[in-house]
């Protein structure tokens, strides 16, 4: 870690509610729906500006997205934020049904994802929310790995018309996308050009990616880094170029590895075969900070490493 | 019930004449509560006849739920409701949301009483590629305000597009039917408390109370008794009528918010089936296809109804 140790780290939770003021400054149909999750969302900044438009509902989350649905309906733009961990499996079905199946214009905010909660265990974990929601039609799937496409990814989701879902961490990341980059669904981000090996990534565990490739550098092996902002869709023509142009991939993601690594999986094997690895967490959490659980499944740069040159032995 | 009743649609589209079903179109302006009575009775008994062959032909369907909410439908789309295909896109038209999206037949045929759907398209109900799915979808009929199927996700978006109506100050409100075994849903409460916590005038909760689940009474599944109180306890003004009353549905239509500063809550009683006598109050009939001679016998009565 001692690379990303060096740069300053942030809690993309600051660029969210940053994004989220801006935007209910500008169009006065931006509207903020929780579980009193007006804390751990950072919403005190929307909630003291717009006291009207911040609709807690209390500790509902079967409510919360269906009033989120119906504000969309009644012309509100709603932006529907809880933990991730509660919003997605206790209302998975209001997701489905009432955002997706819907096509309702509203956007689903899933905070403090992955095993941000460290040490509170797996009831407060989300490591399943990439594989779930990965396979539920029309619905966008956004994982920011830094606060800049944070940013620019709520921006994106209060213009599109139809349902988003946006992951936003808390655990501190440093910044990892190039100066002038612009969020698009669909399309990942270079971070580093390679031709050995790719690592695609997404979310918090970019900067290990990244990480990772400069130890490769120093064993001679050229890595390709892809940040994978949206698991849905897949920028698929980066996934099948880094497929055809090197000789595997490492997926590498702060969730159950059928998020990313089954999406990438899914694709890779229908077009274009190569050996690949799966950086990811493998199992409900032993007790521990984030960062411990991060090393102890092996989401670490050593982790990536190993991963990589066992594609290349 | 058996398992292959359920799932395997027993299709006659060839036995069913194609009905000669029209718009009937709302209560005209000026009429008295008598001949509107009269309008929606008509109109109900017309639904009703369209609905039982609908259902014979899908070899689906919901006959005993449908039967027990359509002279709640027929009288909020053909008399109270401030929508018609005119108002689509209008922001302040009223809200209806049918939380019990299983009884998709009686909405589709109430709406091309209302002139929402072309009749004719009608004979298309749960066909191949049909817009007439078995649950109704907003993104297949543009009078459909919520996708509604699994139940207890039509009271919650209810209280979203009325919250979204009080933070407007727009005068429109927003009504949602839901069926009584459905408020077994724990959402349903959740959707309750923010209704009453929120005082939303605006918002009218219809029980369809047939007394009837799927598979059995509802006292004898889970009870909700009492009901009205806890309705009360939840913050909702509650009214109790006849839910096949157009009469007194209507005066209770008009009269919401039946309290200044709550949400209304109209417990409705009804007979699944009804008024059809061997279907009504009977559990078997919640999604049972009628035979050929059964829907005869059932329009015979509608008849005489």
């Amino acid at each position: 870690m001692t690379a990303t140790a060096e740069k300053k780290l942030h809690d993309c939770r600051d660029a969210w509610v940053e994004a989220l003021v801006e935007l209910g400054q500008e169009d006065d149909r931006i509207v903020a729906v929780v579980n009193d999750s007006v804390g751990s969302s950072k919403l005190g900044p929307f909630q003291s500006e717009f006291p009207e438009r911040l609709i807690n509902v209390g500790i509902a989350e079967q409510d919360m997205v269906g009033v989120g649905a119906g504000l969309a309906n009644g012309g509100k733009v709603p932006f529907v934020s809880a933990a991730s961990c509660f919003l997605t499996a206790r209302a998975m079905e209001q997701i489905k049904v009432d955002a997706a199946y819907s096509e309702h214009h509203m956007v689903l905010v899933g905070q403090s994802p992955g095993m941000a909660y460290g040490e509170l265990g797996p009831t407060h974990h989300s490591i399943e929310d990439l594989a779930w929601l990965r396979t539920i039609p029309n619905l966008t799937v956004v994982v920011p790995a830094d606060p800049e496409e944070t940013r620019q990814a709520v921006r994106w989701a209060a213009r599109h018309d139809g349902p988003v879902f946006i992951r936003v961490s808390r655990m501190g990341v440093p910044d990892v996308n190039p100066e002038g980059y612009e969020f698009a669904p669909g399309k990942a981000v270079t971070l580093r050009e390679g031709s050995d090996v790719t690592l695609i990534a997404t979310g918090t565990v970019v900067s290990r990616a990244l990480e990772a490739a400069d130890r490769l550098a120093e064993r001679g092996v050229d890595a390709r880094v892809l940040n994978m902002p949206t698991i849905s869709p897949l920028d698929q023509d980066a996934i099948l170029a880094a497929a055809a142009e090197t000789k595997g991939i490492v997926t590498v993601e702060e969730a159950l590895t059928s998020g990313l690594g089954g999406a990438v999986a899914e694709l890779v094997v229908r077009h274009t075969p190569v050996p690949m690895r799966f950086v990811g967490v493998t199992g409900f959490a032993p007790t521990g900070e984030v960062g411990w659980l991060l090393d102890h499944f092996g989401i670490s740069a050593e982790g990536i490493v190993s991963a990589a040159l066992e594609i290349l032995a | 019930m058996t398992v292959s009743e359920d799932l395997v649609p027993e299709v006659h589209p060839e036995d069913v004449p194609q009905e000669t079903f029209e718009v009937i179109g709302r209560v005209p302006e000026g009429a008295t509560r008598e001949e509107a009575i009269a309008h929606l009775r008509d109109a109900a008994r017309a639904v009703r006849g369209r609905d039982i062959r609908m259902v014979r032909a899908a070899g689906l369907g919901h006959i005993g739920g449908e039967f027990s909410v359509i002279d709640i439908l027929v009288t909020l789309y053909l008399d109270s409701l401030n929508m018609g295909p005119e108002l689509l896109g209008d922001p302040d038209r009223d809200r209806f949301i049918l939380s019990k999206g299983h009884a998709a037949a009686a909405l589709y045929t109430t709406l091309a009483a209302a002139g929402f759907i072309d009749p004719e398209d009608l004979s298309t109900f749960m066909q191949p590629m049909s817009q007439l799915n078995g649950h109704p979808a907003r993104t297949k009929i543009a009078a459909v305000e919520a996708s509604t199927g699994p139940l207890g996700h039509g009271l919650p978006i209810a209280v979203g597009t009325a919250l979204a109506g009080k933070l407007d100050g727009s005068a429109r409100r927003t009504f949602v039917v839901t069926g009584d075994g459905e408020m077994q849903e724990g959402s349903n409460w959740e959707a309750l408390m923010t209704a009453g916590n929120h005082g939303l005038a605006n918002l009218c909760v219809i029980v369809d109370r047939n007394r009837l689940q799927q598979g059995a009474r509802v006292a004898d599944t889970n009870d909700l008794e009492p009901l009205p109180d806890k309705l009360r306890a939840f913050g909702m003004e509650v009214v109790e009528l006849e839910g096949h009353d157009h009469g007194a549905l209507r005066d209770a239509f008009a009269n919401v918010p039946a309290a200044s500063g709550k949400p209304t809550a109209i417990v409705a009683h009804t007979m699944k089936g009804h008024p059809i006598s061997f279907m009504s109050d009977n559990v078997a009939w919640h999604h049972k296809v009628p035979s050929e001679e059964q829907v005869e016998a059932a329009l015979t009565e509608l008849e005489q109804s």
